[in-house]
């Protein structure tokens, strides 16, 4: 895996918004940058990758990578369900929108439909506890949920890679 | 209702510069580059203002314990980790009206002597880093941002480090070490961040909502600000209300409103939803303890229970909350108090870091006993267990992530132990329906 040269320009920016030799608070920001260009995970690979960008020995970017919910150390589908299950999404119905999806696409938690596209994820608040229940998906939220928004979300997903 | 923070949030365009000042926006700004640094720390101090994070700590106290050796930088980080469940204030200040979190950056960054400030935001809130970069971008073309501000001579940058999930990056020495690329683990105090933080640098770690602040504080005085509001409790606060109400949302307030009134006035929740009945309240974020009805609306003492500091924790834990960060999540009368506090427990078994063995063996102790009670696999026993090793993490860790996991447990079985004595006993039963209002709406029998 290697950026390409807007990647590049966007990783200097990002290591110049720290002060000289303090390369190394770039790790959060370029890991996502990483894990965007890899197909929504961190492989041994790009982790090295942004360790050489950084100067940093591989082992401070493992150790990084495996401390933080949002890396994905293996490999996901196309499409990020990421269902809230903290209370405040609990009380709101989050059990039964995660039930839904697992029935609509025959997978548990954690995994990844046959065909690629969509991986099941559940976890902790993720501030939208007021529009629950809700669920992350890339950069953005899906709040509000129901049945029949998961539907049409799985869907338009689908739609797109017709 | 006084409006300090929200007035303008719903404007169409306030997102942008153009309109932000043509509302009165940056005038502070322009107020406080005139005024000597120490003075602003002065009326943030005469102000009365309290950290919006959670601890409720005197701002301009902090700010004047921020050690200033010769040679060293300063740093200014506001802190938008925001991830307390039941919490999402922060996220909507910033996702409508971002120009008020930076221009309270940049008064704030005067004040503090910080020439490069950061704003480390929870990496979900992806589209907001997008916005607010776009905010500083636009600042810096109007001259707010950059080199010799205004004509002042003051040079601040301003960046944004958006983190990548772990609510312990909230706690604001485990943020230093994820700002400094590190995993967020929290670090011993002392020395604190205000003589050794970012980089080993004096710092200042304050909540957006607290930053915010110092906008309208500058524009009308400390003295001015500190009359809004009753005691200790000055200002306007922000409060993210979810749960079983009508209208869920965030909602500007002087902490003069009684809890009542927020919970059944129009202009807030706009009441219980589905014509229930409210059945117990956390009253400022999943780490607060939770009351049962009547003691969250009156006082153990029967005094009508107000939306401020004092008056929330009124009665300790024994029978009060706290204002916390202001997420106040309503459970109705269909709600099991025992399964909402096994998905906490879960919730801070996931994100306790791990180096206190009281913490990490402890929050996963907790959640195994819960879940086992909840499925209607629990012993009496469990219960007096639970409480047992809640007492046990409290107070004996680094952080207060420690703390925070133990009191919901606590404040559960406090106030709702018959709730979890009756899923005991009742195995089959409480996984068919659940143990509903009991007596926790009935009046109080008052205490003298
Ligand atoms: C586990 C834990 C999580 C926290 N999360 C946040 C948070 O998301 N946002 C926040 O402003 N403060 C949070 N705090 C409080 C911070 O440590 C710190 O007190 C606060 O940012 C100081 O700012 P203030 O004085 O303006 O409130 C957290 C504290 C702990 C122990
Ligand atoms: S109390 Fe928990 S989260 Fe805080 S430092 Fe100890 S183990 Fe980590
Ligand atoms: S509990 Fe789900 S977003 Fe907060």
């Amino acid at each position: 895996m290697v950026f390409s040269e807007e990647k590049m320009n966007e990783v200097n920016r990002l290591i110049a918004s720290y002060p000289q030799g303090k390369q190394k608070s770039a790790i959060l920001p370029v890991l996502h940058l990483a894990q965007e260009v890899n197909g929504g995970w961190l492989s041994t690979e790009a982790m090295d990758y942004v360790a050489s960008l950084l100067q940093l020995d591989p082992i401070e970017v493992y150790e990084v990578a495996t401390f933080y919910s949002m890396y994905n150390l293996h490999p996901v589908g196309k499409y990020i369900f990421e269902v809230c299950q903290t209370g405040p999404c609990m009380i709101k119905g989050s059990d039964d929108i995660i039930a839904y999806i697992k029935e609509k696409l025959n997978i548990g938690i954690g995994e990844t439909t046959k065909d690629g596209m969509f991986t099941l994820k559940a976890v902790e608040c993720l501030g939208a506890c007021g529009y629950a229940p809700m669920m992350q998906m890339g950069k953005t939220y899906r709040e509000h949920l129901t049945r029949e928004k998961i539907d049409q979300i799985i869907e338009s997903c689908r739609s797109m890679n017709n | 209702m006084v409006k300090l923070l929200l007035e303008n949030a719903q404007k169409e365009g306030i997102r942008f510069l153009k309109t932000y000042r043509e509302n009165g926006g940056y005038q502070s700004l322009e107020k406080a580059l005139k005024m000597a640094p120490d003075n602003i720390t002065e009326e943030v101090k005469v102000s009365g203002l309290r950290g919006r994070g959670g601890a409720g700590f005197p701002t301009g106290l902090k700010w004047s314990f921020l050690a200033k050796p010769e040679n060293t930088p300063r740093y200014l980080v506001c802190n938008a980790d925001e991830s307390e469940p039941g919490t999402f204030k922060d996220r909507f200040l910033m996702e409508f009206i971002p120009h008020l979190l930076i221009e309270g950056m940049i008064i704030s960054s005067y004040a503090l002597g910080s020439n490069r400030s950061y704003i480390y935001i929870r990496g979900e809130y992806a589209w907001i880093v997008d916005i607010l970069r776009q905010a500083i971008e636009e600042a810096k073309q109007n001259g707010y941002l950059g080199k010799n501000i205004l004509g002042s001579g003051f040079d601040c940058e301003i960046f944004v480090h958006p983190g990548a999930g772990a609510y312990i990056c909230g706690e604001e020495t485990a943020l230093l070490e994820s700002l400094e690329g590190k995993r967020g683990n929290p670090r011993i105090k002392p020395p604190f961040p205000a003589v050794k933080g970012l980089w080993n640098c004096p710092t200042v770690v304050n909540n957006v909502e607290t930053i915010a602040a110092v906008v309208p504080i500058i524009k009308m005085s400390g003295a001015e600000y500190a009359k809004i509001g009753v005691g200790r409790s000055t200002g306007t606060k922000l409060i993210s209300a979810c749960g079983n109400i009508n209208k869920p949302g965030v909602y500007e307030i002087d902490m003069t409103i009684s809890v009542e009134d927020f919970i059944y006035s129009d202009e807030f929740c706009g009441g219980i939803a589905n014509g229930k009945k409210l059945k117990a309240c956390i009253p400022g974020g999943s780490s607060v303890p939770i009351l049962p009805a009547n003691l969250l609306l009156k006082t153990a003492k029967g005094e009508t229970r107000y939306m401020n500091y004092e008056s929330l924790s009124d009665g300790g834990f024994a029978t009060g909350s706290m204002m916390g960060s202001g997420g106040f999540i309503v459970l109705d009368e269909d709600q099991c108090v025992v399964k909402h506090t096994y998905t906490l427990a879960h919730f801070y078994r996931h994100e306790s870091c791990g180096q206190c063995s009281p913490c990490r063996e402890g929050t996963g102790w907790m959640e195994r006993i819960l879940k086992n009670i909840e499925t209607g696999k629990g012993k009496m026993s469990d219960i007096d267990l639970l409480w047992d090793i809640q007492s046990k993490i409290e107070g004996n860790t680094i952080c207060p992530l420690g703390d925070a996991a133990a009191w919901p447990v606590a404040a559960a079985i406090r106030h709702f132990r018959d709730e979890f004595e009756w899923h005991v006993l009742n195995p089959e039963e409480s996984q068919k329906r659940n143990y509903g209002l009991a007596n926790y709406a009935s009046p109080l029998a008052l205490v003298s």
